[in-house]
């Protein structure tokens, strides 16, 4: 079903129950930055799971999708839903102008470029005055949904988060298993193949990259109707960093993976919170460990064990 | 008072001369970087940590064991070298088999570690070094004073970049390097050390930042994000230039600072982005950068 194997549809089920039924046990705010950052790792995987190159400033794009859903639902008063949509489309337009610069080089110019285009955007959201510099935007409304459902109640607006979570999951499940992600897939595996069987693969990462940049910003705009705020730390180049490790220790290129590591980093920030500078050092830790002994990851070990593809 | 374009005069080449420095930092550290990204084939992220822990170190040796500024000048990249040759030896030389984008990610931990470290010892506010007597003071050279400091920062700078690239295109020893960038399985096979090579590059372009970061520390205060600050548009300076060439990282990194500082005099509020401005234009016009060949 929807391409998933065996598998992966119980590994789907386990987890939508996990959804359904934890806020009877965990605090819904917190389960919701988990979703949030997780969908926003599932979109960074599109880019180096699926076709190899390291976006190593995605944080732009998660960062204005969640200024542009506060600005507008705070000065606009639009609805929730079209707010999230505006955090997708800002992504969109910057990803395609962006992406458009970045694919011309690959590797680790790639990851020099993203990075460097991303601080571009930084500078630019700490001088705009829409962005409201260091402060942010801030006392964002939760608005409603269609303008009629309110999302007041914390459990309110976690449905909204799942239903969001999930589409933004099913869609890159369903991107990955269609004839284009295939053709992603070759261009991973050796892209001047690709090229001689006649696919134009620049074209083909930046559609990708659009995706990728759109359900950022789409769960840049939804953390930022959950929080009420917008503000630099969103667009900052650790940002960036940050989702790359979700996704490393969940594993790379791994359907459950950016989920799974998003959920251990959200609890570990969690807890290491009140000790500061030591959160910086323990993910540097967790990168150098990671890249060192556990290149596959939480999910990838697990599915390799089990030898299924998770 | 006289002016050019209506600006004055002293606020033209005062910031002509903050841009000099800055490229000057850019250079030292993008010439690392490319020294480094030849032999190993992994782009340095922990680079700008390392520029830091140079500052760092020559604080602390000033600090706890009283060792003046020339000294440390010396010491300091000496000692960060050691600290990076054995980073190489224990951690980064396992990659070298895999995908290059692993030792990005390695070395963005390490960095990673290293700041964290530095901010949970010292905190983030920074601590000022003091520039050492001899070279205190301003000197007026008929248009402007310009400050002793600032021009040995350059002068010390245009030395060590010029040390670094005579090292390399004319010794021996940056013969053998040369030719092991190229093809390092058929330098092996005359004998060549190639792991010992490796090893003493990641050395060299550590230390090379670790002067960088010396020669900062009276500039800019100490502390924990002066290497973040830098390294971000270290690597926009990288890009214009491209890898490929020594020479060629020297001369685009000073020549962004300088195009850096004129913005600000011209257009303060897009000096912070100008660089990324001419990447843009760069990866336009020429994707491999200026001095790059191709990949």
């Amino acid at each position: 079903m929807l391409g998933f194997s065996r598998s992966q549809m119980i590994a789907f089920a386990v987890m939508v129950a996990l959804i359904v039924f934890s806020p009877l046990v965990l605090y819904p705010v917190f389960l919701m930055k988990v979703l949030c950052f997780a969908l926003f790792a599932c979109a960074f995987n599109l880019m180096i799971g699926y076709v190899g190159l390291l976006s190593f400033g995605h944080a732009a794009y998660f960062g204005m999708g969640s200024y542009v859903a506060a600005w507008t639902v705070k000065h606009w008063g639009i609805s929730a839903e079209i707010a999230i949509l505006m955090g997708g489309l800002t992504g969109a337009a910057l990803g395609t102008c962006l992406g458009w610069l970045a694919i011309r080089r690959q590797g680790l110019y790639f990851a020099m470029i993203t990075l460097a285009l991303a601080q571009m955007v930084y500078f630019f959201c700490l001088q705009a005055p829409f962005t409201g510099g260091e402060d942010g935007i801030q006392q964002v409304p939760r608005s409603a949904v269609f303008g009629i459902f309110s999302l007041k109640d914390d459990m309110a607006i976690y449905w909204l988060v799942s239903a969001v979570f999930l589409g933004g999951f099913l869609l890159i499940h369903r991107i990955i298993h269609s004839p284009f992600g295939q053709v992603l897939k070759a261009i991973r595996e050796n892209e001047p193949r690709a090229t001689s069987l006649g696919y134009r693969t620049d074209d083909y990462k930046l559609i990708c990259f659009i995706l990728s940049t759109t359900l950022a910003g789409v769960a840049g705009g939804t953390k930022s109707l959950v929080f009420g705020i917008a503000t630099l730390t969103d667009v900052h180049y650790s940002m960036s960093g940050e989702v790359v490790l979700m996704t490393l220790l969940g594993g790379l290129g791994t359907v459950f993976g950016p989920v799974i590591g998003a959920l251990v980093m959200t609890t570990m920030e969690n807890y290491l919170a009140q000790l500061g500078a030591w959160v910086t050092v323990t993910q540097g830790f967790i990168f150098v460990v990671c890249v060192l002994f556990f290149r596959r990851g939480i999910v990838g070990e697990i599915g390799a064990k089990l030898k299924l593809a998770l | 008072m006289f002016s050019i374009f209506g600006i004055p005069g002293p606020l033209l080449f005062g910031q002509l001369l903050l841009g000099l420095i800055n490229g000057a930092f850019y250079a030292m550290l993008s010439l690392g970087l490319a020294v480094i990204f030849g032999m190993l084939n992994i782009i340095n992220f922990a680079h700008g940590a390392l520029f830091m822990m140079g500052a760092f170190v020559s604080w602390i040796l000033l600090e706890y064991l009283g060792i003046g500024y020339f000294p440390s000048l010396i010491l300091a990249p000496i000692l960060v070298g050691i600290f990076g040759i054995i980073m190489e030896k224990t951690i980064i030389s396992r990659l070298y088999k895999l995908d290059h984008l692993y030792g990005l990610l390695l070395t963005f931990g390490v960095a990673l570690v290293i700041e964290g470290l530095f901010r949970n010892a010292y905190g983030s506010s920074g601590m000022p070094y003091r520039i050492p007597d001899i070279l205190q003071g301003a000197t007026d050279v008929g248009f402007m004073y310009l400050p002793n400091y600032r021009a040995w920062v350059v002068v010390a700078a245009v030395l060590v970049c010029t040390a670094t690239w005579a090292v390399i295109e004319k010794t021996r020893l940056g013969a053998t390097l040369r030719a092991a960038t190229e093809r390092a399985e058929l330098v092996q096979a005359f004998g060549v050390n190639v792991p010992r090579l490796i090893t003493l590059t990641y050395g060299g372009g550590v230390a090379l930042a670790a002067f960088a970061g010396v020669l900062a520390a009276p500039i800019y205060s100490v502390n924990p994000n002066m290497g973040t600050n830098f390294i971000n548009t270290v690597f926009a300076v990288v890009v214009i230039g491209g890898m490929g060439s020594i020479l060629g990282s020297i001369v685009t990194g000073f020549a962004l600072g300088i195009i850096e500082g004129l913005t600000k005099v011209f257009w303060p509020e897009a000096s912070a982005t100008v660089i990324f401005f001419v990447m843009v234009i760069v990866l336009l016009a020429r994707p491999r950068g200026m001095f790059g060949k191709a990949a």
